[in-house]
Formats: structure tokens, sequence, C-alpha cells
């Protein structure tokens, strides 16, 4: 199929919305290829504006990884926001990749990465302005292949009527398998059509096509069965998981947007996975096990990664980065070789732990002390153990205690409410926590500007985690909850001057809750939302809690469940759930049986300092952690550029002794 | 501390930059090009960069400044070289200079915009353009933070012409010479004005006053859709008028309302001088430092491009203006 770009059309239309530039493309180190001189071409799509879609790392690395490949092409897309989708429909101007504004219809293949569950009216929009019918059955080879990834898809199950194939897990080595079935297909002369090319990928285990299983249900609304309905499909469909993360250093050159993005740094994955074993965390239970990337591996991405960016920040990416076995001497070394460089490091994810703010501190060594953030998520100690965030009261005030000491003026702190068996109590218990945290930082610090912000977000339980079975707790009970929260914060007003409370309302998270459990017959649902005007729902000023529970009483009208019954309900052991048939590596028996922890207050250790505990991924997949030390070290950089992480020998003659003015200023803590 | 003075354009796509998106995308390509870069001190270091105003978003533009103080001298031509490496291809520097004495943003206070508007006729809008510029007044909405507000245009304006895509010519009189004054340099004061248009523009001129010239406004190009070319010279006051005030000018004196979209570039900032031509802001600059270094090895290759150069004329030699 040839195809053309459609950038003389969009054009005329970017003067008349809103911030245009994030439609012209044009990143740095985005790429362009011959479309007629590649095989298989994949337009990649992330549900979200272009502003949050741009810096997804999961999104940039398979772009560059197909790009790699000589004869296989791949374009970026995102949503487009409402102004511009009226102006799109009245000119008839089709949903387009940024890179060379093709049409998405045209690929081979659309793959969409789903963070969250929220993003799913955006994927019929781009379906809808792709012209490619919104019903997997219903399109031909005409179409692309529907290809559905990330964290959402462990359960795909609530959009499966739209998607042709979904992907478990990483998705660096499955995109290249994926891409050499088509190419063969395709050289064959497509044979069988497009239920063969499916099948082809279903065969492999690795991918699932909801199409090819069918689901039963008992007449009270719970799930019967989920088998496959032809032959050359396996029962189960396994996560792939990417070993040795330093076979694997992408992106090797980070797009840079034109437009402004929510990330305005250069990431670098640390490690993936984590078994921490925080319960509510799907991401936790769904990546492991924990893959390390060495010393000089991340070395040299955050060394490539500033020359080919510009970036004045690296983020050091992980689901709990201080966790890295030799986080203390990357840290180090990093700051080492960047001194004077004006170049910031982050750890965006860390743990109540006061050796999290030594390394705080060694990062912001040169800049400003600001912000510190701890996530004890719970505000007891007794819902700290149904979680699984073992963190004492003590640790927490020594940790911030020590943070507050070392200058740094705000603590953040991340709670959620809405936990398993969560009572008023465990609620109100954050307001006395972040009291004792502004008294003791005020102390410490000798000084009142400080500030502590709690910032409250509500639980949804989660596929493929032991909360799979809790009940919701309703928005209602959130809401007051919350209230009751602001009182006592606001209560004593010396304290409560100097604490900060962030917070959202309970419906959204009840929705995301609907569609993370949620099953096959809730297809319509999202459907009807997105013919009612539903668009980018993870947005508060676009997202419509009526809208949801309206098109929640049409479409199961003629079905025993409802809304509630997806949320509220609290699921019994043997119940087959709608993902039970997708392979996480996780047993049942062990999430179940993490799950009466959970009720029963019990801690779990992490396995990578405790025995095994028999969680299943490592046996089921064939996996094993990879952890250091490694005894390694960053091999040191004598000296990098002034004012500058880049050295250009144009302007670097050889008798300049450089110190960067400016550069190694005071370090903002007080005296 | 060394401070250098660079023109750069804004062109194509990229002229969806916001400022801010532009700022932004210049800061990483000093550091990605290894820019010894000076740095503001205390808690959080800026590099030292100032801008001299900014090119609204969605217009482009041919002639934007801005000023970089650098940690240690760096030959301007070798920087302007190295940063276009760095920068995405349609942001390109088109000049650096070492800076001289004297404040940049007071040598700025016109400019010349060039605007095309595909599918108005050069005839409709030549009428246009002479009915705005027989106003005293005129008034358009522009929707700003507080609200609407009216502004009156008409008094920002300093020169308005019509003419047609697809011509090497102004329309209406041949390009006019600035000042006799030649100092000898390739692009020195005295060169012609705004005699070169960016890709995409084939004329381009601003003219004194409203000027409509028949014979040559028809359509040589058979069969080519009709194209109008406007070119505005407008005083930067407070607040700007802006390409799009200038044709929502047009829309409320004229009633001319462009089927798709207009695209704007500015071609060149500057002062006025005594016969109405625009005056390069780095001129000043251009010749201190020859004085200093002599030449560049840029201008001794003969890199420079015509139409980075120097003054565009507003009114010397125009033909008298219809009722003023």
């Amino acid at each position: 199929m040839s195809t053309r770009s459609v950038f003389p059309e969009l054009e005329q239309l970017l003067p008349r919305v809103s911030k245009p530039v994030q439609y012209v493309g044009g990143e740095l180190n985005s790429t362009t290829k011959d479309w007629e001189a590649t095989e298989v071409r994949w337009a990649l799509m992330y549900p979200d504006a272009y502003e949050v879609g741009l810096p997804n790392q999961g999104l940039m690395i398979l772009y560059e990884i197909l790009n790699e490949r000589e004869d296989v092409l791949a374009e970026r897309t995102y949503s487009v926001w409402p102004d511009l989708e009226a102006l799109m429909r009245e000119h008839g101007v089709p949903q387009f990749t940024v890179d060379a504004h093709r049409p998405v219809g045209d690929f081979d293949l659309l793959g969409v990465s789903f963070a969250t569950e929220l993003g799913y009216t955006n994927l019929l929009t781009a379906l809808d302005l792709a012209r490619i019918p919104l019903r997997a059955d219903a399109r031909t080879e005409e179409h692309p292949v529907v290809v559905g990834g990330g964290h959402a898809a462990f359960n795909p199950e609530p959009i499966a009527d739209f998607l042709d194939a979904v992907v478990l897990g990483d998705g660096e080595e499955a995109v290249l398998e994926i891409t050499d079935i088509t190419r063969d297909w395709k050289r064959e002369g497509s044979p069988g059509g497009r239920d063969e090319l499916l099948l082809r990928l279903a065969e492999t285990g690795g991918v699932y096509v909801p199409r090819f299983y069918d689901v039963e249900y008992h007449a009270d609304g719970r799930i019967r069965r989920v088998a496959p309905n032809r032959d050359r499909v396996p029962f189960r469909v396994f996560k792939r998981t990417t070993m040795d993360l330093d076979q694997w250093p992408y992106p090797k050159q980070p797009l840079v947007p034109l437009a402004e993005s929510v990330h305005e740094r250069m990431s670098v994955e640390i490690f993936r996975g984590c078994t921490r074993g925080c319960r509510f965390c799907q991401a936790g239970m769904i990546t492991r096990p924990v893959r390390e990337r060495s010393v000089e591996g991340i070395g040299e991405m955050v060394r490539a990664g500033l020359e080919r960016t510009g970036f004045e920040e690296v983020g050091l990416l992980s689901l709990s980065s201080a966790d890295h076995s030799e986080i203390a001497e990357i840290t180090k070394g990093l700051a080492d070789r960047y001194e004077g460089t004006n170049t910031g490091l982050s750890l965006p994810s860390t743990r109540v732990d006061a050796f999290n703010v030594d390394l705080a501190n060694e990062l912001a060594r040169n800049g400003r002390r600001s912000g510190l953030t701890f996530a004890p998520e719970g505000g007891s100690e007794r819902i700290r153990r149904v979680i699984n965030k073992m963190v004492s009261e003590e640790d927490l005030i020594r940790t911030v205690t020590t943070a507050y000491a070392n200058g740094w003026r705000q603590v953040k702190l991340y709670f959620m409410c809405g936990l398993p068996t969560e009572t008023d109590e465990d609620v109100l218990q954050i307001a006395r926590m972040a009291k004792e945290v502004v008294r003791a930082g005020r102390e410490a610090s000798g000084r009142r500007d400080i500030r502590c912000t709690i910032s409250i977000g509500g639980f949804v339980p989660k596929p493929h985690t032991p909360f799979q079975w809790a009940a919701q707790c309703a928005p209602e009970v959130v809401d007051g909850r919350l209230r009751r929260l602001r009182a006592e914060v606001g209560g004593d007003r010396s304290l409560g001057r100097s604490i900060g409370m962030r917070y959202h309302d309970g419906r959204p998270s009840h929705i995301e809750g609907l569609l993370s459990r949620g099953d096959r017959r809730l297809g319509p649902v999202v459907e009807r939302v997105w013919r009612d005007g539903g668009r980018f729902d993870g947005w508060s000023e676009h997202f419509s809690y009526q809208r949801w529970v309206d098109a929640c009483a049409t479409e199961l009208a003629s079905t025993p469940v409802d809304l509630d019954w997806y949320t509220t309900r609290e699921r019994e052991e043997h119940e087959v759930l709608p993902w039970d048939h997708l392979d996480s590596g996780l047993e049942k028996e062990w999430l179940w049986a993490d799950w009466q922890d959970a009720l029963d207050e019990r801690e779990q250790d992490d396995c990578r300092w405790t025995p095994c505990f028999d969680c299943g991924v490592c046996p089921t997949m064939g996996t094993d952690i990879e952890i250091g030390p490694t005894g390694r070290t960053l091999l040191p950089i004598a000296s990098v550029g002034t004012g500058s992480p880049v050295r250009n020998p144009a302007f670097s003659p050889p008798d300049r002794a450089g110190v960067a003015p400016g550069a190694a200023s005071d370090d903002g803590g007080p005296a | 501390m060394r401070k250098v003075r660079l023109r750069y354009a804004k062109r194509e796509r990229l002229r969806f930059m916001s400022h801010r998106d532009v700022a932004r995308a210049f800061e990483r390509a000093l550091r990605r090009g290894g820019v010894p870069m000076a740095y503001s001190q205390g808690f959080s270091p800026h590099p030292r960069v100032s801008w001299v105003g900014a090119a609204p978003t969605g217009a482009a533009s041919e002639a934007e400044y801005v000023e970089v103080q650098l940690a240690e001298r760096v030959p301007a031509a070798v920087l302007r070289s190295e940063l276009n490496r760095a920068l995405p291809a349609g942001l390109d520097i088109l000049d650096a200079v070492e800076a001289g004495p004297g404040v940049l943003a007071h040598r700025i206070d016109v400019s010349l915009w060039v605007i095309e508007l595909p599918g108005v006729s050069p005839l409709a809008l030549a009428s246009a353009a002479a009915s705005l510029w027989a106003e005293d007044r005129a008034e358009v909405e522009r929707l700003t933070k507080n609200g609407r507000v009216l502004m009156d245009v008409r008094p920002a304006l300093l020169g308005l012409s019509a003419g047609q895509a697809g011509w090497g010519v102004p329309i209406v009189s041949p390009l006019t010479m600035g000042d006799a004054r030649d100092d000898g340099l390739p692009g020195g004061a005295g060169r012609p004005v705004a005699a070169e248009v960016p890709p995409g523009h084939d004329h381009g001129a601003a003219q004194g006053g409203a000027v409509v010239s028949d014979d040559r406004v028809d359509d040589r190009r058979r069969g080519a859709p009709p194209c109008g070319i406007l070119a505005a010279v407008v005083r930067q006051a407070t607040p700007t008028v802006r390409p799009d005030d200038v044709l929502g000018a047009l829309r409320v004196v004229a009633g001319l309302e462009p089927p798709v979209p207009a695209k704007a570039t500015r071609m060149a900032q500057g002062t006025l001088d005594d016969d109405g031509c625009i005056v390069d802001p780095l001129a000043a600059d251009r010749t201190v430092a020859n004085e200093a270094t002599g030449p560049t090895p840029v201008e001794a290759d003969g890199r420079f491009d015509a139409s980075s150069r120097d003054i565009a004329c507003a009114g010397a030699e125009s033909t008298p203006t219809p009722g003023r």
C-alpha cells in the first residue's frame, strides 16, 4: 500500500488549534524513512496527549528498536485534543503520525501502549479518525493489526472487542517477533488473510488474540470459563520478560520534543521489576523478577543521552530506584562526573529511608535542596502492614528529620485512601503523621518555613495483585474520609499552615476500578461513553463520571452485573477472574495466600535479601533475579565541558583550564 | 565574559513553536553543542541568554535576535556553525556578531512582515490594503489575559504594500536603495532592501503606503491559484501589533476574509533611519568587531546570505501614497 503525507491539509488547521507545535513532529532524534523501502510498518501510539505520551519510555524504546531494522519503519501517533479532532472531522484529515504525517490506517500494525485504563476512549477516537473499524472482527486485510500493550493490557478484556492482539510484559523482543511473523506472512502473499496472521501470532503463546477465546458466564454474572475456540491457540498466554538489560541499552537516542512535555528530563532505566511486594502495586507484581542494569551500562547511557539530547536533568528511573544494589556508587560517580555542568540528577521513586536522604544530598550537592518525596502510602502502622509497606512511624520521622536537618525545605508524602480493611482512623493518622513531621522538621532545621505536603490518591484494586479479590471502597466513603482528614489537618492552625494537602475526589478512581477488573461485557460501555463524547478520561477537565454511570446503566441493563458488581464487590477464592488465562507468572495460590496475609496484617519480605517465597514467576517464566553488586565502577571522565555536559573540541583550546563560573555555587542549605 | 548577538530564523513547520519552545530548544542546543555558556548565580543557575522580543506562535521569521553570554571568548563564526549543528533544522542561526557597546533592544523598534494569503486575489488584497491605509483608526479585538480588548492597529502601521506570489520583484516600484554609505562590507549599510525572501516566498518588499498598480497584479502565472502577498512595516508598540492584528484590521475595514489561514514571516527588524529604511541592528556591532579584528572567516568566505543583510526600506523612492 502506498501512502502520502497529510501535512499540507493539517497545516491549514494548525493555526486554529491550541499548542499546534505538538502536531508537527520534528523531534530531535526522530526518524523518518522511505515508505517503499520498508517491508513492515508500525504506527506506535500512546493514547494520551502528546505532552504526556512523548516522554513515555516504552514507546520510545520500541520506536528505536524497530527503526534500527533496515526493512522496518516505525512512526508515532498520539491523541489529538478535541479542538483538532473537530477540525480533522470537518476537513476529512485522518489520524496521522507525527513523524512523516502518514495516515495511521496505511500501516501494517498499530501498537498502542496503555499505561492506564483511562486511555481506552482515546483508542476509539484514534481508530475512528484513522478510519479503522472500531470492532476488530469488522477489519479486513486493508486495516492495520491493532496490538495492545502496557501495564493495563494485563487485563485487556474491557477493550477486547477493539484489539486484534495483545502483548503482555516487556516489548523489546516481542515487537521484533511480531515483525518477523508479519513480514513472512506478507512475503508469502498474505495466505489465509488476517485470520491466518493472527493465528500465527497466537500460536507463539506470547500474543493474546482475544477473538480466539470464548467467555462463558454463570447465571449470576460470574465467569464460568474462558477457552480457545480453535486449534493452534494455547489455553494460556504468557508475559514477555527481557533479561540482561545491558544488552538493551534503549533509548540510545532519546527523543527531544519541540513542545513542552510533562517530563522535561531524560530518563535512564536503572533496573526493571520490583520485589518489595507492596500488595497494591500492580507494576511491582507484573514486572518480576528484578533485573538491574550495570553501573557501566548506566554511566554510558547517561553520557550518550546527555550528548544527544541537551537535557538539563537525568532521572534514574525504576520502580524503587534506591534499591539498586550499587546505587551509592552510581549516584556518587555521576555527581562527580557532572559537577560544574549544571546537570541535575534525580531519583524519581524512593523509599522512606535515611539512606535515601544521603543519596539525595549527593545528587543535590551543587543545587538547591527544594523538595524530597517519600511514599509511606498508609497513615497507620496497621494499614502499612496490610499493604506490606514496611515503614515504621519512627523510621519516617527519623528520615524526614534528617532531610530537614540537611537543608531540604519541603517533604512530600504520598498516601492512598480506600485501602482494604481501612477505617477512618487509619486515614486520620495521616494528619497526625504530617503534623509530627512538621514539628520534628521545625526542630531539626531551626526554621519555621519548612513545609510538608501530603498527596492522596484513591486506591484501585488491580489484576495480578493480592488485592485483585478486594472490594473497592465506594467513592462516597473515600470522599468522606478525605473530608475528615482535611478538617483534622486544619484543626491545628500553627502546624496546619505548614501542611499542604492534595487529593482528588474518589469518582475517577471508581471508573478506573471498573475498567481495571472488568471483562468483555464492558466493551459496549466503553463504546457508549465514547459515542457520548468521552475523551481524555484521565484529565479531570474532560472526565465525566455521570457519562460512565449512565453508560453502565444502559449497556449493562440486560446483564446480571452492574458498576458496583465490578467495583465494590469482594471476589471469592475460586471465582474465575477475567484475566486468569493471562499469565503474569504469579501463582494464583500465592496471590491468594498473600491476600490472606494482608487481612491478617502479616508482612512479606523481599526475595532479594531473604529466601524465595515462591511467588511463581521465576520458575514459570524461566527467569532469575539479576542483581549486583558487580563491584565494577564508573570509568571516571577527567573533565567535561564548561557550562555543558558535552565537550566540543571546537570550543576547547588545548591550553584551557576551565572552571565553570557559576557552577559550584553554594549548596542552598542553611548554615 | 563575552557576549555574542545572534540573528536566527524560525522556519516552516517550526513556526508553530511558541517563544518558550524556542527558548527551550535553544538552551538544549547550547548544551548539546558544548557551548561554554556563562550561568547566572544562585540556587538554580540559568544560562545567560537574553531574548529580544519573539515572533508569535504560528509566525515564521527570518530576523529574530538573541544575545548569549559565554564563559570564555569564542569566535562568533564558530559559535554560529556549532549551534547550527545542534539546532533542529528550521531554527537556523543566520548571523553571529560579538557584541559591541550599546543595548541590542534599543536598536529594534520596527518589523517588516510579509504575509502570504493563499486564495486571496492580489487585486482584492491591494484594494483592502489601500482602504486600511486610508483609515485613521482600525480597531481590532484582541483576546488577552484580561479578556477582550480593542486595539487600534493603524498607528503602528508605517507601510503597507500588496502583491502576488510568484513574482521575483515587488509590485509597485523597483526595490529601493538605502542611503549610499558604503562601508565596503558585504551586506553593510546601503545594501538593497529586503531583496531576498525565504523559501516559499517569491516576493517581499516594504513600501510606503498601500500602492496598487493594476498592470502588475494580474495573474501572470495562468492557472495557478491566486495568492496575495502583503508586506507591512509595523512599529513595535505595547501591545505589539502582530500580523494577525493587521489581517484583523483588513477584515474590519475591508471585509477581507482569507479562505485558509495566512502565513506570516518577519523579514527584518531594526530601527528606521531618516530615509525610512530598516537598519540592521547588528550592523553597529559588526563595525566594531571588524575594526577590532578584521573580517571574520565567515565573511571572508562570502558565506553570508543576502537575506540576512541589513536594511529593509520603508519609504524611500516610493510611489506617492493614494490618499496620503
